[in-house]
């Protein structure tokens, strides 16, 4: 944890030598609050869940150390607030997000308590993606309609649906899993599950996609998607599911690209960004000539090439870190990414209610996949759906959930890491 | 449940080693072909808002400078300012965020920047000081020297090169028309595309340094280069051979004379024959008594068919033909620079001062030492020898007989009382109706009995009249004003 920290830092100081050879006094007091919030949220962990995962927070930490420095060192580009102006801002949703992740601590002592409100979860969830519909609450921000604005803040509840549809998932498939997996719906040769146990998941699920594609936000969508397909795979183990699930995928992906302007756009700007260079493809190249510009060690942090990219703060942000800090510096992202998914992952397997493992999957695939998304679009494995790099993006509600997301995950673990100390003794005495 | 879990780590990892190799391909593989591509403005964003150091002729006039940008909601903290405009534009070319860079900003650009390997590692002690690793970088060009060359010439078309035998360093390099990098080099993309539209349109190419990127037919002046091929071939002296007093020579395998201006009568030994501009004798020393094989690697031993070494990008190749060993009636024509013979003015002035300087030319050069922000000099250039056309005492035989074209030939307007100046004219026709030419002159001064301190080449473009004194008439006053300054310059110290 303390390694993020002076990693945090170091990078800070060398980032304002970069940009201006001193360092802006103002910014710093902001930068002692970021660091000093991670480590009051390493110290709320220690004591509100002791057993927990030791690497989760530290890894959390880094990246969101990470992107206030990138964010910080941001150009001022015109139709934005300076990086400066940024950067305080972020450090007020790190302070909001360290404050959600000590409060779910501390609110949810025992996960398993969730499953008494799935249905409401469930409606909670649906209904929040539903918001920015509302006409006078709703706003279109940048082509999108997942907004909602109450006075001056400005927030995606589509955020927040994420995490809330993941419990809702876990609890109702935790307690049909064995109905659904048993009880098979024979359409021809096709072995599916029997719709009638998968009801209000399903329900809920095909209401949540056709509101986001409706709302344009695709990365969410296929997020949605993969979540879904993936939790049911793990709940029943019936690889079968998986593969119709990716075979429906293929389905509603050509019926999308069939149907829907923007999705067409998106997949022929995949395919070919040299068309249009000035403007479809314009984002996704600059952010190529970014990376490239880079190389393997990068430009210095702060020390970018000042090429122009669209949403360098939130989407494009792994393009601004790979060009400052090279394939080093993206590698060490990814890496870090990777690092939380595989403890993610051990705390799942390890928990031994069916809930509690399906929960743990949900949440580490949320944030696995939602990483996964934005990289490959931005590096043009896939086409680019705009989605944020979670804890390192600019934006206060991906920010916030994130960290709640982290709390639950922590909380499972050191449920069970507790149990597991308390039971060690008695087997022995047995 | 745990195996499906498993099985999602490995999917999971799988999908991230994707991510990594993709990376890769991006950051290394492909960098190259994306660094490269025209639409990406990283490079030249990048060295667009860094420091950069200024440009400075000797005697301290600065040429090119960054001053913070007035204009405050620009993306770019610094422009980039001539503050002579016009006078120099030729030469420091123009860095422009929309049409790249030329001239000394494109040649020195990494030194400029203070990002040579060099400047790098001096800078890492300055890393905690508030200090621009930037290069200041001072040419030989002179700005005293620069006006009297521009006002010379005035608004007739052509160039003015001035150089110091004996080290190779540009004193002046003028050519007009010029044009004002200023323009080109505005922050404001759509200002600077309607001045370089403009530039482009204009007439005489404003834009091309005529000095050393444009070619034109020497004319006599190129009997200079003839007959110091003979001198060093050791096939001709300035007794022998004494070629007859005619109007005209008519090469082998042709019926096609070559006439000497007007109809005049001439011949005589070398020194005879240079004074008066022979067409005849020398054609008839080129095609009979040096030949083919002789002439042309005697053309290219004083740099034709080569691109002089400027400190500056894209130098034209001055053109002497090949083909002249199998065309006596082309080699009798390229002996007199007519034909396909063509040179740069930079060339030029290179012939006269290979002769001034003992039959060594020196690299041209125009940077001269570059300092850091500090003043301490980072790099300082040492002249360097490029071509060693001829011995020293054949030089010095040419030498003499060049002062003798002044004293008592086709140049005598070049002399100036109290020094030693040797020279050569030329006129290169153009056409006869109605009779046009370029007019050439090139020579030397020096303090009597010393070595010559100053070689110039003039040319004026598209002259009306074409008769061998044209030249003479023409451009002589305007090289003897230039090196009458340089002296002058020299002489005070």
């Amino acid at each position: 944890m303390l390694m993020a920290v002076i990693i945090t830092a170091g990078a800070y100081v060398l980032a304002s030598l970069g940009s201006d050879a001193r360092i802006p006094a103002n910014i710093i007091p902001f930068l002692v609050i970021v660091l000093g919030l991670l480590l009051g949220a390493h110290i709320a962990l220690r004591r509100l869940a002791p057993e927990s995962d030791p690497i989760l927070l530290p890894m959390a930490a880094l990246l969101n150390g990470l992107g206030y420095v990138v964010i910080a060192g941001l150009p001022d580009t015109p139709g934005r607030a300076s990086g400066e102006v940024l950067a305080r801002q972020q450090a007020v949703w790190t302070a909001i997000g360290v404050a959600a992740f000590i409060a779910t601590l501390w609110v949810v002592k025992r996960p398993r308590d969730l499953v008494r409100y799935r249905y409401t979860f469930g409606l909670v969830g649906i209904g929040l993606l539903l918001l920015p519909l509302i006409p006078g609450i709703g706003k279109n921000i940048n082509g999108s309609q997942i907004w909602v604005g109450i006075g001056p803040v400005n927030f995606q509840p589509g955020e927040v649906a994420k995490v809330v549809l993941a419990i809702f998932f876990a609890a109702y498939l935790a307690d049909q899993r064995e109905l659904i997996a048993t009880s098979v719906w024979k359409v021809g040769p096709l072995r599916l599950p029997d719709p009638k146990y998968l009801g209000p998941v399903l329900v809920a699920w095909v209401v949540t996609l056709v509101v986001m594609v409706y709302q344009k936000d695709l990365g969410s969508s296929l997020l949605f998607f993969a979540l879904f397909v993936v939790m049911v795979w793990v709940a029943t183990g019936r690889t079968s599911f998986l593969v119709i699930g990716t075979g429906l995928f293929a389905a509603g992906a050509w019926f999308a690209w069939k149907t829907f302007g923007h999705v067409q756009e998106r997949v022929s700007i995949w395919l070919d960004p040299w068309k249009d260079p000035s403007g479809t493809g314009y984002q996704v190249l600059q952010g190529m000539f970014a990376m490239a510009f880079g190389g393997i060690a990068g430009t210095g942090l702060g020390l970018g090439s000042g090429v122009p990219i669209p949403a360098s703060e939130s989407d494009f942000i792994f393009a601004v870190i790979s060009e400052q800090m090279g394939l080093l510096g993206g590698a060490l992202v990814i890496m870090a990414y990777l690092i939380m998914v595989g403890s993610g992952l051990r705390i799942a397997s390890r928990a031994d209610h069916a809930f509690d493992k399906l929960l743990a999957t949900g949440l580490t695939l949320l944030l696995g996949i939602q990483a996964f998304i934005i990289i490959a679009g931005v590096t043009r494995l896939l086409p680019l759906t705009g989605v944020t790099l979670p804890f390192i993006s600019y934006g206060g509600s991906s920010l916030v959930v994130n960290y709640v997301l982290l709390a639950l995950l922590l909380r499972l673990s050191d449920q069970h890491e507790r149990r597991g100390a308390r039971a060690r003794p008695e087997a022995v005495v047995a | 449940m745990n195996r499906s879990i498993r099985r999602l780590g490995i999917g999971i990892v799988v999908l991230y080693l994707a991510l990594f190799v993709k990376l890769n391909w991006i950051q290394v593989v492909d960098k190259q072909a994306l660094d490269e591509n025209p639409l990406n403005t990283a490079q030249v964003r990048r060295d667009f808002n860094r420091p950069r150091g200024s440009i400075s002729t000797a005697d301290g006039a600065v040429l090119a400078q960054s001053v913070p940008n007035p204009d405050t909601s620009s993306e770019f903290e610094r422009v980039r300012t001539y503050p002579e405009g016009a006078l120099f534009g030729q030469s420091t070319g123009f860095f422009s965020f929309r049409y790249g860079s030329t001239g000394l900003e494109k040649q020195y650009s990494d030194l400029l920047t203070g990002s040579t390997f060099k400047q790098q590692i001096r800078g890492f002690g300055d890393l905690l000081v508030a200090r621009e690793n930037v290069g200041n970088v001072t040419v030989s060009l002179r700005k005293d020297v620069q006006e009297v060359a521009r006002d010379a010439l005035g608004d007739r078309d052509g160039s003015v090169v001035a150089i110091d035998p004996r080290t190779g360093e540009l004193l002046a390099f003028w050519s007009f028309p010029s044009y004002d990098p200023n323009y080109i080099s505005n922050p404001n993309g759509t200002q600077a595309e309607a001045a370089w539209k403009l530039y482009q349109d204009a007439p005489g190419q404003p834009m091309r340094a005529h000095q050393y990127q444009d070619r034109y037919f020497p004319g006599s002046t190129f009997k200079v280069v003839t007959g110091s091929v003979g001198l060093q071939t050791g096939k001709v002296t300035n007794d022998d051979p004494r070629y007859p007093t005619a109007t005209s020579y008519t090469p082998p395998q042709t019926n096609l004379a070559i006439s000497n201006f007007g109809g005049e009568v001439c011949g005589g030994t070398l020194p005879q024959i240079l004074k008066v501009s022979c067409n005849s004798a020398f054609a008839e020393m080129g095609q009979a008594t040096i030949g083919g094989p002789d002439m042309l690697s005697g053309a290219e031993s004083w740099g034709f068919n080569k691109a002089a070494p400027i400190d500056l990008p894209d130098p034209a190749k001055s053109a002497f033909p090949t083909d002249v060993i199998t065309n006596p009636p082309k080699l009798a024509q390229a002996s007199i620079g007519q034909n396909d013979v063509q040179a740069t003015p930079l060339q030029m002035a290179l012939v006269a001062a290979g002769v001034a300087n003992g039959g060594t030319v020196m690299t041209p050069h125009l940077m001269t030492e570059v300092r850091d922000s500090q003043g301490e000099v980072i790099e300082r250039y040492d002249p360097k020898p490029w071509l060693t056309p001829m011995s020293a005492d054949l030089a010095e035989t040419m030498r003499q007989n060049m002062i003798g074209v002044v004293q008592g030939g086709t140049a005598t307007r070049m002399a100036i009382p109290g020094y030693e100046v040797g020279g050569k004219t030329g006129t290169a026709q153009l056409g006869t109706d109605p009779p046009r030419s370029h007019t050439w002159i090139i020579g030397f001064a020096g303090d009597p009995g010393q070595a010559p301190t100053v070689a110039v080449a003039v040319v004026v473009l598209n002259q009306s009249g074409a008769n061998e004194s044209t030249g003479g008439v023409v451009a002589a006053p305007i090289a003897r004003t230039v090196m009458e300054k340089v002296l002058q310059v020299q002489r005070g110290g």
